[in-house]
């Protein structure tokens, strides 16, 4: 049936919500049509919101169709795939006024229809379904194939890219590939036969995704561990960073097994808990491997005994922290950014560690790189501050690329025959005036030898109680500290335009900057963005806070703990910096941004973005 | 180990061993722990056996947690490298360093309160993971640095310095060892360095995780009369029923054993144990006969000490399940770790 409402409608750009329960094999259809229409060439971004629990509880899954790439959630929603009776009464209110609801007419549901500003759209998908296709558990993962053909026919997505994509992943399976095909064909053909379409909200194809690729961050991150030269991997399952070993690991049996031996050239171990899975990175690390831990919040609790003795015994160690919802368990699989003062500061005593914050899946990539390198060249801990978004979920990239020119940063690492020279080996003396010791590791030679301890050592590594001894070594850290921003990634920023108005951000907030960034900019209000990329902070990022006089500090956490880090080693005035906060633990979207920065703008119209003279 | 500053020249008479290395190669720095603390002796007794075995001091590694018998580490081999680690931990250290390079030779040496209280769980993982290393407990019931707590090995009815009873049941770690499946497990005392030096030659040499649990009496907190872990009820109530002759490797078996009574076991490097039964019905290489005559024996007020279990054959040691390549990971070049450009380029495929 040919489409009746006329006009353009929103082409490639609108956002599709499948309200699912978990468990039932829905993940598969959603990313097989976002897939679809990636290959399209058309950008999408998919955000999964999921229950801590394996079956029968509500799960949402979002593709937003974004002809403007924006990586961001949207807040609004143009069509509802309504799959659970449970939520349908929350999934037809959170409709966008004008949108569309498709649900399962099966089971006639006349209290849907109560809203007279959406279109209901039913398709008997159980019916048909269990008209066609035997077994209980077939018949419900095939609905879902049945309902990404409905959508399909909706927003005309290509049938072919949809067919080659199963073709892809059933191709050594021909009786799923057929059910899968027919499944798919049973509601692509209701549609077409039964209802309008396609919709006005539909796709159509564009060239904005060649050299890029959909990728989740712990993926992203447990390749970059590979490309780092990364041989022991411990860990603790944890949601969400399990998916970061699972890939790790993937990648070695792919690339890291003997194809004649059968010998493995990396060693993953499953820790009973978290203090022992990164005493394990240390322990590898101390002996000369690259070696991480992909952990969360509650592991990094745990951890940070160990943390303290490797600041300060200097044993390299590389920390993932797919950060989710806090405090204590707290909301498991929803996002959140809370764990930044809890990382810069990780264990008693006086400590201080070196943060990465990657803000998407690419930099997951070439920041897990970085972070061994800059591990070693330190001879610290370093965490790499991920969270669930970026972790999780599928995001637009460019493709990764790799330099085989690369070869690691050990750091200062003395050989065998290096030693040979030297008088006598010292741990803890600062040869070079740079704050950074030299190590050497066991096997090495006996002139090698020293003894790691977490108690008072001096600059030979001799234990000690004596004041000025303990001092010197201290203070040589705090040194240490302070040079390695050199080291560190520097942040991105758009200070261009000399505004006084500016923001300052982190990770997976990007997405949804640059988008309120746009949508500021057409309201005539423009405002620069620097994003940190690492702590201690650079240089640049003090400059960018002199410059401006108003600094929005948009973050993912209740306590504005970037903004506590900022006041605290910075020299920027506290008053100059304003909260615009988001953690309800879905990912952040720009709508609250675009509303902090006008109500804030408002309030002092003084600031009103006039750009300086 | 030494208890004075000694002359750095060795004197020209002393015993060398097959690296031409005199035991003074194989001390470390001067004990700061009680003068007669049994953890002295153990330290005399890694001693002589590494240099029995000799050993280059760089291929040990000797790790340890926290207490006076985590300090020891520092008092034998000084030209290995040691890791002292928090509390209870060594075990994950141990796990790290052993995954990164399987190549070296590490011993562990921890106390009842590193490894029965706060450091269980990571003692127990590492004996059901089976890393190649061997365990030391220095077992004396008390916690030292902190002046005399009862520590979880203290036995039900054993009198603190200051008159206290102990009312809560013992952990034994040879009990526990057996229990999780740990491939060699010995017990021995501090005071008996004929049976413990082959005891922790065997050890190391084992492949795969090697516990000897040390009776080690601290003499300022828990060497009184009514206390059951002092130097006079150890020697009272502390027996070989195995006694461990260790073989080393291209050396024929130069004793001639009375037959039915000795079982000769093969260790990973060539080297050998042979194990001499004092009591004719007890047998070493059977984990639950081992379990049961232990426990018996403890309900007599008998504690059986010697090579309890071993088991050679088990193919359980952590690199042998995980297949590691037999070269350290450590020392694998990074052009065979990074699977370069053309593999990364063909890897986008699949997320397109």
């Amino acid at each position: 049936m040919p489409s009746l409402i006329a006009g353009a409608g929103k082409v490639n750009d609108f956002v599709v919500k499948f309200a699912n329960v978990n468990g039932t094999g829905s993940a598969s259809a959603n990313s097989l049509l976002m897939k679809a229409i990636f290959r399209m060439g058309v950008p999408v971004t998919g955000k999964n919101y999921f229950p801590s629990n394996i079956q029968g509880l509500p799960t949402w899954y979002e593709i937003r169709v974004t002809r403007d790439a924006y990586a961001a959630r949207a807040t609004t929603v143009d069509i509802m795939v309504a799959m659970n009776a449970e939520t349908y009464s929350k999934d037809v209110r959170e409709l966008s006024s004008g949108g569309y609801l498709i649900y399962d007419s099966t089971w006639p549901r006349s209290s849907l229809l109560q809203r007279g500003d959406i279109t209901v759209i039913p398709v008997p998908l159980a019916k048909l379904v269990n008209e066609n296709f035997d077994g209980v558990r077939n018949r419900i993962l095939l609905k879902n194939i049945a309902y990404a053909g409905v959508l399909a026919a909706l927003i005309d997505v290509d049938l072919e890219v949809i067919n080659t994509l199963l073709g892809e992943s059933y191709g050594k399976k021909p009786k799923l590939l057929e059910s899968n095909t027919r499944a798919l064909r049973l509601g692509y053909d209701y549609v077409k036969e039964h209802l309008p379409s396609p919709l006005p909200l539909r796709v159509e194809h564009m060239d904005k995704t060649r050299g890029h690729i959909m990728i989740d961050g712990n993926t992203a991150a447990g390749l970059g561990c590979v490309y780092a030269g990364a041989t022991v991997g411990a860990w603790y399952p944890i949601t969400p960073s399990t998916s970061l070993m699972d890939a790790f690991k993937g990648f070695c049996e792919r690339y890291r097994v003997d194809a004649d031996t059968g010998e493995r050239n990396f060693a993953i171990l499953q820790a009973e808990d978290e203090l022992a899975a990164v005493g394990m990175v240390l322990g590898a690390s101390w002996n000369g491997a690259r070696a991480f831990t992909p952990t969360s919040g509650p592991g990094i609790s745990l951890m940070n005994e160990f943390v303290g003795l490797a600041y300060y015994a200097e044993v390299p160690c590389v920390i993932f922290d797919v950060q989710r919802v806090g405090p204590s368990t707290g909301m498991p699989t929803r996002t959140q950014q809370s764990d930044i003062l809890l990382c810069a500061y990780a264990s008693h005593g006086d400590t201080r560690h070196v943060l990465l914050f990657p803000a998407n899946p690419e930099e997951c990539f070439y920041m897990a790189v970085q972070a061994f390198d800059i591990a070693e060249r330190l001879q610290t801990p370093v965490f790499v501050l991920s969270d669930l978004d970026i972790g999780m979920n599928d995001w637009m990239c460019p493709d990764l690329k790799w330099d085989d020119a690369y070869r690691p940063d050990r750091g200062k690492m003395l050989s065998a025959e290096e030693l040979k020279s030297l008088e006598k080996f010292y741990r803890y003396v600062d040869r070079d005036d740079d704050a950074i010791p030299y190590r050497t590791l066991p096997g090495t030679s006996p002139k090698g030898a020293y003894f790691t301890r977490g108690s008072g050592h001096n600059q030979y590594g001799a234990y000690t109680e004596d004041s000025t001894e303990y001092q010197l070594v201290l203070d040589r850290l705090k040194r240490k500290f302070a040079g390695a921003p050199k080291y560190l990634p520097k942040p991105v920023s758009s200070a261009t335009s000399g505004n006084e108005v500016g923001i300052v951000s982190v990770g997976s907030c990007d997405g949804a900057i640059r988008e309120a960034l746009d949508v500021l900019g057409r309201q005539k209000i423009p405002v620069d963005y620097l994003r940190v990329r690492a702590f201690p902070f650079n240089n640049d990022v003090e400059a960018f806070l002199k410059a401006h006089s108003t600094i929005f500090v948009v973050e993912q956490n209740r306590d504005a703990q970037l903004k506590s880090l900022l006041t605290l080693e910075t020299a920027v005035e506290k008053s100059k910096l304003h909260s615009i906060l988001s953690y309800s633990g879905l990912p952040m979207s720009a709508q609250p941004i675009v509303d902090g920065i006008r109500a804030k703008l408002e309030e002092a119209p003084r600031l009103s973005a006039v750009p300086r003279k | 180990m030494s208890y004075i500053n000694k002359p750095k020249v060795a004197h020209p008479s002393l015993p060398t061993n097959d690296l031409g290395m005199t035991r003074r190669q194989y001390e470390g720095s001067m004990s700061t722990l009680c003068a007669g603390c049994g953890h002295d002796s153990v330290t005399a007794a890694v001693v002589e056996a590494c240099w029995g075995l000799s050993m280059q001091p760089e291929q040990l590694v000797k790790l340890s947690g926290i207490g006076c018998s985590s300090k020891t580490t520092a008092y034998f081999v000084s030209g290995s490298h040691g890791f002292n680690a928090v509390h209870g931990r060594m075990p994950s250290i141990a796990s790290g360093a052993n995954a990164a390079n399987r190549g070296l030779t590490y011993v562990g040496v921890s106390g009842d309160g590193d490894s029965l209280s706060i450091g269980i769980g990571q003692l127990v993982h590492v004996i059901r993971r089976n890393v190649n290393m061997l365990y030391l407990i220095e077992n004396n019931g008390v916690y030292g640095l902190t002046k005399g707590q009862f520590s979880a090995s203290a036995d039900i009815g054993t009198k603190a310095k200051r008159g206290e009873v102990n009312s809560s049941p013992p952990i034994d770690p040879v009990l526990l060892a057996l229990t999780l499946g740990a491939t060699f497990v010995a017990r021995s005392f501090s005071g008996d360095k004929a049976q413990l030096v082959p005891l922790i030659q065997a050890g190391l040499r084992h492949n795969g995780f090697a516990l000897i649990d040390v009776l080690s009496p601290c003499v300022t907190f828990n060497d009184h009369e009514g206390s059951t872990k002092s130097y006079t009820f150890t020697r009272e109530h502390y027996h070989a029923a195995v006694e461990a002759d260790f073989v080393p490797r291209q050396q024929e078996i130069a004793v001639d054993y009375p037959a039915g009574e000795s079982i000769p076991v093969n260790l990973h490097d060539g080297s050998r144990v042979v194990l001499r039964k004092l009591d004719p019905t007890y047998d070493p290489t059977d984990r639950a006969a081992a379990y049961h005559y232990i426990e018996t024996k403890l309900k007599q007020n008998e504690y059986v000490t010697g090579l309890i279990h071993i088991d050679e054959s088990a193919a359980t040691e952590f690199h042998t399940v995980n297949r590691t390549a037999a070269a350290p990971l450590n020392s694998i070049p990074y052009e065979k770790l990074s699977p370069g450009r053309a593999a990364l380029d063909k890897l986008m495929g699949r997320y397109r």
